[in-house]
Formats: structure tokens, C-alpha cells, sequence
């Protein structure tokens, strides 16, 4: 059951074979047995999410269930819930509990599913491996003395050892492709727009994109269902017809035409991930897609560009938290202006402040044209470099990361080699992409390697079917993680 | 470039975030390291290029939904202030600002 797919297990509720109360207990000791040792989880409820499994099996007796009803889903720390505390990795927030719910938290509400609890995140999702948390670092169920990526670390770790069999996530920069990658999980990136960010604190507004982690495609598929939707409260959610995500889970692969953008293949690539992701695409060669080498000319500018555009809006973003309306204050200042600078010294972490003040500065008077205008004007460079690439192909395959899952404290103190690893998720939501990452092998030392997929704008079900497709025929993404076996 | 002490201290009262002298060393350090990085934008020909402030400007019709300038919200002024730091009587409590 632990590792069944959710179409399975709502298959196993709709046959009586198992309630929502009894799944949902399972997955609860699960997290009991595991997550001293993985630190995926900063709050769970068991009382709250048994409630929930209450409701649902109610729900189900009546014939009023859908796909999910019953079906256990952890949520990004990220994520508005009233019910749970919400800390989104920081101890600015450690003891917040929103007086509202985050638009995706009340679909998956509406749809039945249980919160299983709320994930463990670098701090306001500023991080690349989960280190930045306040709850303490995540570990990799495939390697405990590694990091499970970032900034959904809690999210990926935790379906990676099958504590839920499914989670939400949050990606601006790769923060869903690049632990799903390092965790050997799926994970979805979507296009900018299609899920609310109502509810999802926010960190960068023009990158930010919420989206789901889970064992497989087909699950992917299934929640997105759910999860995307037009939602008047966020100002860029997207008026568009509701959508399957799962109708092309059966893509015809012949005459498919799949870039391979040279940049993405080049140096710094560790030899294992560039073996594993040849061979995947040999793969899909094989089912008759056609390979086009395709070049991203301004790849190496994304970095850069990344790191004017998230700090600026982020140091934006982060305004708010001031220690009058919400969260900590500082105990100890003599006036309003010390009450502030105390409060967020204290308040956030050493990522968080370095981005807010990175942010500031290039915001700032005689720096803003020099390096947030010109950061903007390369941000189309980039968006124009994928436009003229998805004339020629349908989609783009490579390495979600260039290395596999690296140890704790690898990076920790080197910011520019961190954020230099997320060389390859960071171009995407730039051009406010979708991309998803799926296994596709494992290193020298066991370790899963991750495969990217990206599409053109709402792309989603295709990139699913490809990604389906590719699952149907492999099986890494159902191989449980050494140091969480069934 | 490099930041001086000075610019650090205009940046951090500007972010309303206290760096302790001791701090300030390594605080500058990184921060000069991730300068480095953004810097290598300077040496991008951007001539005729639009800004993108939203990332689906030039390839989908983008445009900014207005609502009507209406009440949409029902009072909830006490579940809010549940989770201030400090507030009374509907007011959330701040240092004296005014003599």
C-alpha cells in the first residue's frame, strides 16, 4: 500500500479494501517510524488529519467521492493552512497559524484528501538543500548524510520514503524539479499562472509557481487536476478552461520531436547524471521521437539574472514581516525603527537576509537601472532563446541537476556554488515555462538522477505523457530509498 | 565591485535589518561574492531589449485583471490580530513614535 500509486489506492478505497482512516493511519505511522531520522515534517496533527480521514470515508458512504477523496497529501510548509501552524521553514513564523486557507489547500479539501501534515522547507524557500530550515536540515532518504535538495526538501524526502504518497511544492528557481531530482521522486513545475498563489507566502511574485511531487506521472496528473484552476485573489492566475492533465498520459511517441540544447550537456556535468540522461532519451529515440540538437545561447545568463530578480522581489516581499502584524518580534528595542531592525535580524536567517539584502541594493538609488533594468532586459534574452527553440521541437529533455544529491555542509557556506548548482531548473520559470524532473537512474553510489522534461507554455499533459510514457517502460521511480525500506 | 563598510550600513538600514559589527566581516564577504556573480551582467549587449517584468510578456497576451472597487470582504478583524505580537482594543501596538 506504502508504495502503491494514488490511482491504486483510490482504487482500494472505492473497493472497500481499505478507509480513508485506516490509510491515512498507515501513512501516520510511517511518518512516526521515519521522520525522527529524516526530518521531512515540521507539523503533523494526527487528531486533525484522522478528522479529515473521518469526513472522508463519511463522504464516500454517501457516493459523493472523487479521485482523491481519502487519499493523504502533504503540504509544502509554504501553504496557508488554518488548521495547521504555518512556519513556511522560518522562525519569523514558527508560531504562526494563518487565519485562512492558501487557494490549493481548499482544493484539495474540497477534493476529499487529507492533510498529512506540513513539510519541511528551506526558509521562505530560499535554498537549493534544505539546510537554510530553521527546523533543522532535511536528510536524503537515499543517503542520510546528504541533502534531499530545495527548496520543497521536505516535500520530496518525504514521498521518497513513502511517508505520503504524495505532496505540494513550490518551485521559483527549481525548488520542485531539483529535490524531486536529488530525492528520486516526480515533481511538477507548471506554467506560470495556472496554480493560485493565493495563500503561498510569497518569495519571488513573477517566478513563484506552485505544483505537485509525487511517485509518478500518472500521480502528477491527477493532482494537478486538482490542484490547478483560476482563482480571482491571485492577480496572474490565468482565466483558462479547466483541463485533464492526464488525457495524453498515452502520447504517441513516433515523430515526437525532443530538443537536446547543447548547453545543458556541456562541462560540470557529472559523467554518471550525463550517462543516465543519454540514456533516457536513447530511450525515447528508440519509441521513434525524433532528436534535434538545439542551442539556449544565454543559458549561463540565468544564474546571474536569478540572483538580481528573486532578491529584488523577495526583499519586496519580505517587507511585511515587521513584527507588528504577525509573527516574531524582537524582545528587547528602544523605539519603532530598532523594533523593526531586531525583530528581522532575529527573525530570519542567514539566507534570507543576504537575499533581502542583495535585493535592497539593486533596488536601490544609482543601482537599479544597472542591474535590475538590465537583469529584466536578459530575462527576455532567455525567454527568447527557449520561443525560438520550441519552433523547431515539441520538447525539452536534459539534466534537472548536474550532479546527484550532495553531502550536508557541502555548500553551505559557499552561496555562489550553491546557487551555480541550480544551473539547469533556474532558465524555466525565467520564461515562465513549465518543466517537470522524473527518475531516470541512479549514480556509481546509488544515488537517483533526474530527468527534465520542459514544455512549451501549458504543455503539461504532454510533458506527463512523455513522462508516463518513459515510466511504463522503466522502474525507478517505484525503487524504494535505501534508508527508508518497505 | 566591492561593497565598503559605508554601503553596507546604507543597505541594511535601508532592509530594516540589524548587522552586528561582528557580522559585518562575513556578511560583506559573501555578499561581494554574489556581486560578483550578478556583475557578470554588466558585459551583456541589452541595446533595444524591453525589460520583462512578467514571464509571459511577448509570447502570451498578458494584461492586469481589475475588480470592480467593491467590498469583497467580510470583517475578520479579530481572527487577524490573533496572531499579532500586540494589539488591543482592534489596534496592533507599536513603540511610541510621536513625543
Amino acid at each position: 500500500m506504502l508504495n502503491s500509486t494514488l490511482s491504486a489506492l483510490g482504487a482500494a478505497l472505492a473497493a472497500k479494501q481499505v478507509s480513508a482512516v485506516e490509510l491515512t493511519g498507515l501513512f501516520l505511522a510511517r511518518i512516526r517510524a521515519l521522520d525522527g531520522k529524516l526530518n521531512a515534517f515540521i507539523t503533523v496533527d494526527e487528531e486533525h488529519s484522522l478528522a479529515q480521514a473521518r469526513v472522508a470515508d463519511e463522504r464516500r458512504s454517501h457516493g459523493a467521492a472523487g479521485p482523491l477523496t481519502g487519499i493523504p497529501v502533504a503540504h509544502k510548509d509554504i501553504y496557508c493552512t488554518r488548521g495547521l501552524r504555518t512556519t513556511c521553514g522560518s522562525r519569523m513564523l514558527a508560531a504562526y497559524t494563518s487565519p485562512y486557507d492558501a487557494h490549493v489547500i481548499e482544493r484539495f479539501d474540497a477534493a476529499g484528501a487529507i492533510q498529512l501534515g506540513k513539510t519541511n522547507m528551506d526558509e521562505f524557500a530560499m535554498g537549493s538543500s534544505n539546510e537554510t530550515s530553521h527546523f533543522g536540515p532535511v536528510r536524503n532518504p537515499w543517503d542520510t548524510a546528504r541533502v534531499p535538495g530545495g527548496s520543497s526538501g521536505g516535500s520530496a524526502a518525504a514521498v521518497a520514503a513513502r511517508m505520503a504518497p504524495a505532496a505540494t511544492g513550490t518551485d521559483t528557481g527549481g525548488s520542485i524539479r531539483q529535490p524531486a531530482a536529488l530525492s528520486g521522486v516526480s515533481g511538477l513545475k507548471p506554467t506560470y499562472g495556472v496554480v493560485s498563489r493565493y495563500g503561498m507566502i510569497a518569495f519571488a511574485s513573477s517566478l513563484d509557481q506552485g505544483g505537485p511531487l509525487a511517485k509518478s506521472a500518472a500521480d502528477l496528473a491527477l493532482l494537478m487536476n486538482t490542484m490547478a484552476g483560476f482563482d480571482a485573489r491571485d492577480s496572474t492566475s490565468l482565466e483558462r478552461p479547466a483541463e485533464d492533465y492526464g488525457r495524453e498520459l498515452n502520447l504517441n511517441l513516433a515523430g515526437l520531436r525532443i530538443g537536446l540544447p547543447k548547453e545543458y550537456f556541456g562541462d560540470g556535468l557529472e559523467p554518471d547524471v550525463r550517462a543516465c540522461v543519454r540514456e533516457a532519451t536513447r530511450w525515447f529515440e528508440g519509441q521513434g521521437a525524433k532528436m534535434i540538437e538545439i542551442t539556449l545561447p544565454n543559458t549561463a545568463l540565468a544564474v546571474p539574472v536569478y540572483y538580481v530578480i528573486a532578491p529584488a522581489e523577495a526583499s519586496s516581499n519580505l517587507s511585511r514581516f515587521d513584527g507588528v502584524r504577525y509573527g516574531h518580534r524582537a524582545g528587547e528595542y528602544a523605539d519603532l525603527a530598532e523594533m523593526y531592525r531586531r525583530t528581522r535580524a532575529e527573525g530570519f536567517g542567514t539566507e534570507v537576509k543576504r537575499r533581502i539584502l542583495i535585493g535592497t541594493y539593486v533596488l536601490s538609488h544609482g543601482y537599479y537601472d544597472a542591474y535590475y533594468l538590465q537583469a529584466q532586459r536578459a530575462r527576455r534574452l532567455i525567454a527568447k532563446d527557449f520561443a525560438e527553440a520550441f519552433a523547431r521541437c515539441d520538447l525539452i529533455m536534459g539534466p534537472t541537476s548536474p550532479t546527484t544529491a550532495f553531502a550536508l555542509g557541502a555548500k553551505a557556506d559557499d552561496p555562489v556554488q550553491m546557487y551555480l548548482n541550480d544551473i539547469f531548473t533556474i532558465p524555466a520559470p525565467l520564461a515562465g515555462l513549465p518543466g517537470l524532473s522524473i527518475p531516470c537512474g541512479f549514480d556509481a553510489t546509488g544515488l537517483p538522477v533526474g530527468l527534465q522534461i520542459m514544455g512549451d507554455y501549458f504543455a503539461e499533459a504532454k510533458m506527463l505523457g512523455a513522462a508516463h510514457r518513459y515510466q511504463q517502460a522503466t522502474d525507478w521511480h517505484l525503487r524504494a530509498a535505501r534508508e527508508a525500506p518497505l | 565591485m566591492s561593497l565598503t563598510p559605508d554601503q553596507l550600513r546604507r543597505i541594511a538600514l535601508l532592509a530594516r535589518i540589524e548587522v552586528s559589527d561582528a557580522e559585518q566581516r562575513g556578511v560583506t564577504e559573501r555578499l561581494n561574492a554574489v556581486l560578483g556573480l550578478i556583475d557578470q551582467l554588466q558585459a551583456v549587449d541589452t541595446r533595444g531589449i524591453e525589460p520583462m517584468s512578467h514571464p509571459l510578456d511577448g509570447r502570451l497576451p498578458v494584461r492586469q485583471r481589475l475588480r470592480a472597487d467593491e467590498v469583497t470582504e467580510a470583517d475578520r478583524r479579530e481572527a487577524y490580530q490573533k496572531g499579532a505580537p500586540a494589539a488591543e482594543k482592534g489596534l496592533y501596538l507599536v513603540p511610541k513614535v510621536i513625543e
